[in-house]
Order: structure tokens, then sequence, then C-alpha cells
């Protein structure tokens, strides 16, 4: 085959199949339909299969972007799966949610001239492909003895469980909440993320054998120490999230009509308020909802204000479009679906209806000014621009800080926000525990978080004093019969395999 | 194994233990309820097994409690723990759908889809000398561990608890076995004082000059009412906040109170606090948040009961379908 250049090949991307929004804003259904194969393979055509792959680097988690990119072009679907989920234990959720512009997409030399490969829906092809068949990397494993806790069953804590429980340990992750997933679960929407999707990959790791406790509050029922002292856990690491909801310190902020994205998105998405009375937890949904902030969270809260039947939804961001937060398909969705911006403007007062409810929001605007430490032009009121309009419901989406619950119960080292303190290699001021995720980082991304989630495993493995199997489970790029030293790919732990 | 407290016959189901039913994920028992036992027809009893929840719950904690897969997360104070039996017991007054819900479903044998807790910070059990402990409404259980736990450390301990008659008396003896004073108050003088709790408060205070803290757990009407009553005497006078809640681990900032100025979760900053800092009427407000949609699920739900030929709760009717005694009868459990 000639060497692919910028010139041969497809010139444009194999575009996504999107529901139509105006149908969309009254369904819960997927928003991004997802490519076919054809599509697929349209899109692996666009990649240059570079000698030095810029995107692997751009992948937090390293996957190899242009091997599991070959596997679908060689029609070899499983093994494009292998690879992926060699790196990714997610492949289906972080090819959806995943920041990719900002990642592997944005490193991409294609971009330089056309629009880069669309990495991410490669990856989401694969992951979908590999729930629909069923397939799942699960290696053989000799149990070793060692016993770890984890505590949040979010893609942090998820991913550290698959690691170790590769590795043969008996692993229990404890979840404070009556589902499995954080985030994935409770915050990101089912238009954006569906909740099968989320099954089929906790499938995956309780088919390694994790176990996942739900109600449970670790710190209150049991603390990190009794863990390590009492119930014989050898290692345990902490993925609990960043969940606690900022708000501003406005005055009317405790009106009724004023709630964190956070609640909003829990009663829809964890208690399915959307279904209220058939389900028990209801929503007060405004009739003109306004959300405070412009980063995916702020994005899911005002879409699904959309779907539950708000007539009009505004955004209300202090800086402009081009400092949002949020992945850039997502703010296009929203834009698309009508939601209304008011860029460059910063609430300063809720008011009140009379009856203790929201009526109103006064606002400032803003401009742009010099930039700040972030390097973003900081945004600075406007003399005498307030201006008032009327509201029934205003969404906090403006952050979160670290969930006090384990720092108030235990003596483990929080740095001066409240997050758990660790060492690069993610160990805790605490012998034995680590820790990763938005509960080190403070709130990131999914992938992030898996990767620290993994990250810890290695170190965690260390700690224990296992044998870290990393070398042999990286994918052969050269070998295409997927095979290492003579043995095939899917008993690629054979380092384990005890010769009886 | 028999039961440490002793506990009025009447109307009430126990079972035999049983293996611990385990709080995996899926597929899950759920969490067994061993014993009901109920006080009036508003009032009920429900003790759950959760070893692990009775080892670890202290006084003024609670759990969160979702009946069945699409139930509603509800907080219920912890009224008292059995840590040889492993068990929690929680008393329930049927206000809404899912308490009157709960009041219809929850039988011996039986389980709920979720528990989860200790929740909350424990109640702080200082060195006090003279405390009274008062309890309103659905508060009267959930003050008791804490009258217990203030017994235990060596206080004098005068407790008063409120009920609108004297029909809807429980828990006397309990009561009576950790106070050294009982004050019953009623609204219609058919036990004990006439009139509010705070009246039974000033009694106290009056007979008492030397009372170092008084804890108030009740509708928040009651608490701001008594917080007010020992404001004038400057007594440290702690409430227990139940603001609408949904997660109870501080993710969705739903529960939040205002404590002297300053914005608490109180599902993870209390839910004790000073009630002489406690914003009442912001608590009242909020409280009334879901109105509309509180009075559709009832409707609904009665509606589906009416359907369903369900006869709405009695006493009785836990009676007539084998209450006392039997424990599988009228649970639909295979026995
Ligand atoms: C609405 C929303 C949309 C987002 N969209 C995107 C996106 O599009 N792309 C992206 O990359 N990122 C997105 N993010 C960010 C991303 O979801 C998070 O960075 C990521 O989930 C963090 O993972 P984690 O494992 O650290 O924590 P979490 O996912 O927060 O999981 C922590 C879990 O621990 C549990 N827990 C907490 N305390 C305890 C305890 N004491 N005992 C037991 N369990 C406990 C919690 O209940 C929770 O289930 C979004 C976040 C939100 C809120
Ligand atoms: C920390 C805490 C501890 C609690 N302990 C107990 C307890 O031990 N026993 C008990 O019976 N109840 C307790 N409650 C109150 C209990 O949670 C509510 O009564 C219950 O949620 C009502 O649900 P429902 O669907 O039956 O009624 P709904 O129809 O939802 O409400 C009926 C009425 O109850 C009020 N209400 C609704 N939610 C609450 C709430 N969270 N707290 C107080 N009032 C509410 C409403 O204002 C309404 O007037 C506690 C609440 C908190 C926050
Ligand atoms: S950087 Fe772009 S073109 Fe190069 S290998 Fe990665 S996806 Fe393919
Ligand atoms: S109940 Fe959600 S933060 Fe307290």
């Amino acid at each position: 085959m000639p060497k692919k250049t910028i010139r041969t090949i497809p010139q444009n991307r194999a575009p996504m199949p999107v529901q139509d929004p105006a149908e969309r804003v009254e369904n819960f259904a997927e928003v991004a339909l997802g490519f076919g194969l054809e599509d697929a393979l349209i899109e692996c055509a666009r990649c240059l299969d570079c000698p030095a792959p810029a995107c692997v680097d751009g992948c937090p988690v390293g996957i190899d972007i242009p091997a599991f990119i070959m596997k679908i072009i060689d029609k070899d679907y499983h093994g494009a799966y292998e690879i992926l989920s060699e790196a990714n234990l997610l492949p289906a959720i972080c090819g959806r949610v995943c920041p990719q512009e900002d990642q592997c997409e944005g490193v991409c030399p294609v971009g330089d001239t056309l629009e880069p490969v669309a990495i991410g829906r490669l990856e989401r092809w694969v992951g979908d492909e590999a729930i629909e068949k069923g397939w799942s990397n699960v290696p053989y494993v000799e149990p070793n003895g060692f016993k770890i806790g984890i505590i949040g069953s979010g893609p942090a804590g998820m991913a550290c469980a698959a690691d170790m429980a590769k590795a043969g340990c008996d692993v229990t992750i404890y979840e404070a909440l009556h589902e499995p997933g954080g985030v994935l679960r409770y915050g990101i929407p089912e238009f954006r993320l569906p909740n099968d999707v989320v099954d089929a990959e906790i499938a995956n790791i309780l088919k390694l054998g994790v176990k996942i406790e739900c109600n449970t509050l670790v710190g209150r029922l049991f603390t990190i120490e009794q863990m390590r002292n009492e119930m014989g856990f050898d290692a345990v690491f902490i993925g609990t999230g960043a969940g606690y909801p900022k708000f501003m310190g406005i005055p009317g902020e405790s009106l009724n009509g004023v709630l964190s994205a956070n609640e909003l998105l829990t009663r829809c998405n964890l208690m399915n308020a959307g279904k209220f009375p058939n389900y028990d937890t209801p929503l007060d949904l405004g009739r003109r909802v306004s959300v405070i902030g412009s980063g995916n969270t702020a994005m899911d809260a005002m879409r699904v204000s959309l779907r539950l039947g708000a007539e009009k939804v505004y955004c209300v961001y202090r800086r402009t479009r081009d400092e949002s937060p949020a992945r850039l398909e997502e703010l296009h969705h929203a834009e698309e679906e009508g939601i209304e911006f008011h860029w460059l403007t910063a609430p300063v007062e809720i008011l009140d209806d009379g009856e203790g409810n929201v009526r109103a929001m006064r606002c400032l605007r803003m401009e742009l000014g010099e930039p700040d430490d972030s390097g973003r032009r900081r945004p600075i009121p406007i003399e005498g621009s307030e201006y008032e309009f009327e509201t029934d419901m205003v969404v906090y989406a403006i952050g979160t800080n670290a969930n006090p619950i384990l720092g108030q119960t235990s003596n483990i080292k929080l740095n001066k926000w409240g997050y758990i303190e660790t060492d690069e290699n993610l160990a805790s001021s605490l012998a034995g525990v680590f820790a990763g995720g938005d509960i080190v980082t403070g709130a990131a991304t999914v992938i992030l978080a898996m990767g620290a989630g993994r990250k810890a495993a290695r170190s965690m493995k260390a700690y224990l004093g296992i044998r870290d199997t990393a070398a042999v489970y990286l994918s052969e790029r050269s070998g295409s019969e997927g095979t290492l030293f003579g043995i095939p790919a899917a008993e690629r732990n054979f380092a384990r395999i005890r010769l009886a | 194994m028999a039961r440490k407290s002793g506990k009025p016959k009447a109307k009430t189901e126990e079972q035999p233990e049983s293996p611990e039913p385990g709080h995996e994920a899926r597929g899950t028992p759920g969490f067994e309820i061993v014993a009901r036992e109920d006080f009036s027809d508003v009032t009920f009893l429900l003790e759950v097994r959760h070893p692990a929840m009775a080892k670890a719950a202290r006084p003024g904690q609670f759990v969160i409690v979702i009946t069945h897969e699409h139930g509603e997360r509800i907080p219920l104070t912890i009224a008292d723990f059995d840590r040889d039996r492993g068990t929690v017991t929680l008393v329930i007054q049927a206000v809404g759908k899912t308490t009157k819900e709960m009041q219809q479903i929850c039988r011996v044998g039986t389980a709920l889809h979720g528990v989860v807790g200790p929740m909350g910070l424990p109640s702080h059990i200082g060195d006090a000398k003279k405390v009274i402990c008062v309890g309103g409404g659905l508060g009267v259980a959930p003050v008791y561990p804490q009258a217990r736990a203030f017994k235990e450390g060596g206080a004098y301990v005068i407790g008063v608890v409120g009920f609108r008659n004297k029909d809807l008396v429980f828990w006397e003896d309990k009561f009576r076995a950790c106070c050294d004073e009982l004050i019953i108050c009623s609204d219609d003088g058919s036990v004990g004082i006439k009139g509010l709790v705070t009246k039974g408060i000033e009694a106290a205070i009056d007979k008492h000059p030397d009372i170092d803290e008084v804890v108030a757990i009740g509708p928040p009407v009651m608490m701001k009412a008594c917080a007010e009553a020992t404001r004038p005497h400057d007594i440290k006078t702690m409430v227990s906040l139940n603001p609408i809640m949904v997660d109870g681990t501080g993710m969705c900032g739903g529960c939040r109170v205002k404590v002297g100025g300053k914005v608490m979760f109180a599902c993870v900053d209390g839910p004790d606090f000073d009630g002489h800092d406690v914003d009442f009427d912001d608590l009242m407000n909020r409280l009334r948040r879901f109105v509309s949609e509180e009075k559709r699920a009832m409707e609904k739900w009665q509606e589906n009961c009416k359907r369903l030929n369900q006869e709405p709760y009695t006493p009785d009717t836990v009676a007539e379908r084998g209450g006392s005694g039997s424990a599988a009868a009228g649970t639909g459990r295979p026995s």
C-alpha cells in the first residue's frame, strides 16, 4: 500500500449521525447515534499511521491509537478492542465523554490542515462493538491472597479495582450511593452516556471478580483506619470524587428554586425524577431555568432541564464562549437545542417572589480585561450595568469542593483545600492507602480519574510486592498474529500461569 | 436470642435471627426488617438488620432509606441500635406518600431496598451535668439515644416528651429507664401537663436553675420555640435539623441550612446545630419546596391503593394480617 499523505486521505470527517435537535429535546435518547462500520472505515482511512504518533502522547492513558485504528482497517475489530482495553478499561464511556479536542485529537497533525482524525468516535465505535458482541478483556487470574479495598465506584475506583483484580487480588469496591458508577451514573445524563453503556462497562469489572458493595458510606460505617487494621485490607484506594457543590454566597440563594447542578442531575439521572410520580423523587423544575456556569456540568443541567420541559433555558457565564470549559461537542449541541447563552454576565442577587420562591435574577455585565494566572482574560464588571431578568429556577454549576467526610473521620493528610495529599505515586500519608481522581486533583475528567486509578494500582502493586506484568500486557504492534513469544494474546498474562 | 431491652408485646412482630443479608450491589436481598411495632395509627417502628451499622451508629446519626426500586431516598434518625442483635431501629411518622407506603408495605421478613448510614456527625455528648432532652412529634424517638448517652455519661437527665394525646404515647418505659425525671406534655391534657413541650421545659428550668444543656428534636416550629424558651436563660440548646435531603453524603447541597449566617450542609456538618444560631424560618420555607409534588404523589398513591383494592392502613389491618407473632403472614414471603 502506498504511504498515505495528507493529500490522499479522505479530506472530510465521516459525519456523525445525530438526532435532530427539534426532536431530541423531547427525549432522553442518545444525541450522537454513533458511527456505522462504513463511517468508521472512512475515518480510519484518514489516519496517517505516524511513525511517532503525537496522539498517543496526547492521550492521558497512552492508548496505542494508530495500532487500534490499523486493526480496524485490517477488519480485526476484536484485535482493536484488545489494544484499546489494554490501556482504557472504559472505551465506550471515554469515547463519548473525553475532551478529545484537548487531548489526542488536539495534537493529531491531520488537524493542522484538515479536521483531525475523529479518534474519540472511533474509540466509541470499538467500545460499542465490544458491548454488542459481548467481548471483554478477562485474563486468566491466579489469586494471590491480597485483599484490596476501594472507596468510591467512579472511574478512578473502577480502574484501580480492575487492575488489582487482574493482578490476582481480592477486590471490594464500597460505594455510598445505591448504584455504582459515580458521576457516570448520577451526573452525566442518559442522552450523552446511556446507563446501558455504564452498566456494560461495570459488568466487565464484575467479571474480573471485583465485588461492589453499594449503600456503604466509608468514614461513617467504618473508617479507612478500620479497613486497614480490622477488616484485613492489605491496601486501600480512595476515589471518592470531588462532589461537594459550591454556591456563590449572593443574596437569595436559599430560596426555593435555587439548587446545585448535582442535585438537579442526581434527582433526574439517579432517581428518575423525570418519571415522577411513577418514581417517588420529585423535581420542582421551573419554566425558565437559569444555569450559572458553562462547563460540562452546566451543559448537562441545561439540556436535562430542556428535556424535562422547561420553556426557556439560559446559560449565565461571566466569561465568553472561548473560555467555556465544556467539551466542544456539548457546547455545539446545547446551542443547536436552543439554549440562550448570556456570556459576560455575572449574577449578583436572586430575587424573591414574596413567597420564598425565585422570581428573577439580578446580573451584572462584564468585559474581559488582562489575562489572569490561568492565562484566561479576567472578567471585569462594567459599572452601572446591572439588570434584572425573570427566571424561576437558578442552578449552580460553578464547580465543587472536596467532600469532607473522609477527612472528618480519619487522620489522613489533606491539603489546604481539603483534597487528599499524595506523593507523585499517589500514596497518601497513611501507609498502604492510595488516592486518585477528583479527590486528589479537584474536579477534572473521566480519563484523568481513570489514569490516576491505574497509576495508584501500579504503586499498590509495588507496595505489596506484586510483580507488575505491564510489559506482557502491552499489545504487540509488530506481531500481526497477536502473539507474544508464540503465546496467544488471549493468554497474555501467562507470566502467572504456573506449570503444574 | 433474647432481646435486651424489655419491649411492649402489643402488635409486635418478631422473627428469629437469620444470616446477615449483606448489602452488595445488585440482586441484593436488601435490608431485612426483623421487627415492627405500631405505636399508633401514624407512628410505627421498624427494626432492620444491619450488623455493621449497629456497630458504628452513635446518637444523633441518621440513615437514608429507599423503600423499593422506584422509591425516593428519605432520611430517618437512628432511634436505637442493638449491637448484640446487629440491628438498628427506626421510628417513623406516616406523613406523606413514602412514609405512608412504608407503613403499608414494610412487614417483618420483607426488606428495604436500600439503607445507608450512619450519616451525619454524632451528637456531641459533652460533660454536661444536667440536661433536658426534649422530643416532640417525630422527634420523640430520635432524642432517646441522646438521653441514654447522657445518662451513661453520668448526667442528670430530664426528659420532656410531647404528644397530641394519651393514645399516641410510646416508649414511656424506655425514657423512664434513662431519665431521672420525665415530663410528658399533651395538647389536650389527657396525659401529663396540658400544653406544648415548651411548658415542660419552663417547668424543668424553674425547678433546676443549674441546667447545662437542652437538646430539642421535633418539627422546626417546636425546635424554634424551644430555642426561644431557653435563650433568655442562656442555656446551650442543641437542635437536630431535618431539611429535605437526597444523597446524605454532601454531594447535592439540597440539605443546606443557615446557621449563624453561614450556609451548612445538614447531612455532613450536622444534623445537630446550636439552636440559638439556626435560621428556622429559612428551614421552614425550604421544607415547603415540594408541597405540590408531595400532594400529587399522595393522590396518585391513594388512587393506586383504591384500584388495587388495598384497604387504607389502620393498625388493625396489620394485626388481622397476622401481625402479632407470626412473622411470615401478610408479608408476601413464602413460608
Ligand atoms: C455533570 C458532570 C458532567 C461531566 N462531564 C464530563 C465529560 O463530559 N467528560 C469528562 O471527561 N469528564 C466529565 N465530568 C467530570 C468527571 O465525571 C469526573 O472528573 C470523574 O467522574 C471523576 O471520577 P472519580 O472516580 O474521581 O470520582 P466520581 O466519579 O465523583 O466518583 C466518586 C464516587 O465515590 C463515592 N463516594 C464518595 N464518598 C464516599 C465515601 N465516603 N464512601 C463510599 N463512597 C463514596 C461517590 O458516591 C461516587 O460514586 C463531568 C462531571 C459532572 C459532575
Ligand atoms: C436528619 C433527618 C432525620 C429524620 N428523622 C426522622 C425520623 O426519625 N422519623 C420520621 O418520621 N421522620 C424523620 N425525618 C423526616 C422524614 O425524612 C420525612 O418525614 C420524610 O422524608 C417524609 O416523606 P414522605 O414522602 O412520607 O412525605 P412527603 O409527602 O414528602 O412530606 C410530607 C410532609 O413532610 C414534610 N417533609 C418532607 N420532607 C421532609 C423532611 N426531610 N424532613 C421533615 N419533614 C419533611 C413536608 O414538609 C410535608 O409537609 C427526618 C428528616 C431528617 C432530615
Ligand atoms: S496523530 Fe492522527 S494521524 Fe497520526 S497516528 Fe494519531 S490519529 Fe493517526
Ligand atoms: S443531602 Fe445532599 S448534600 Fe446533604
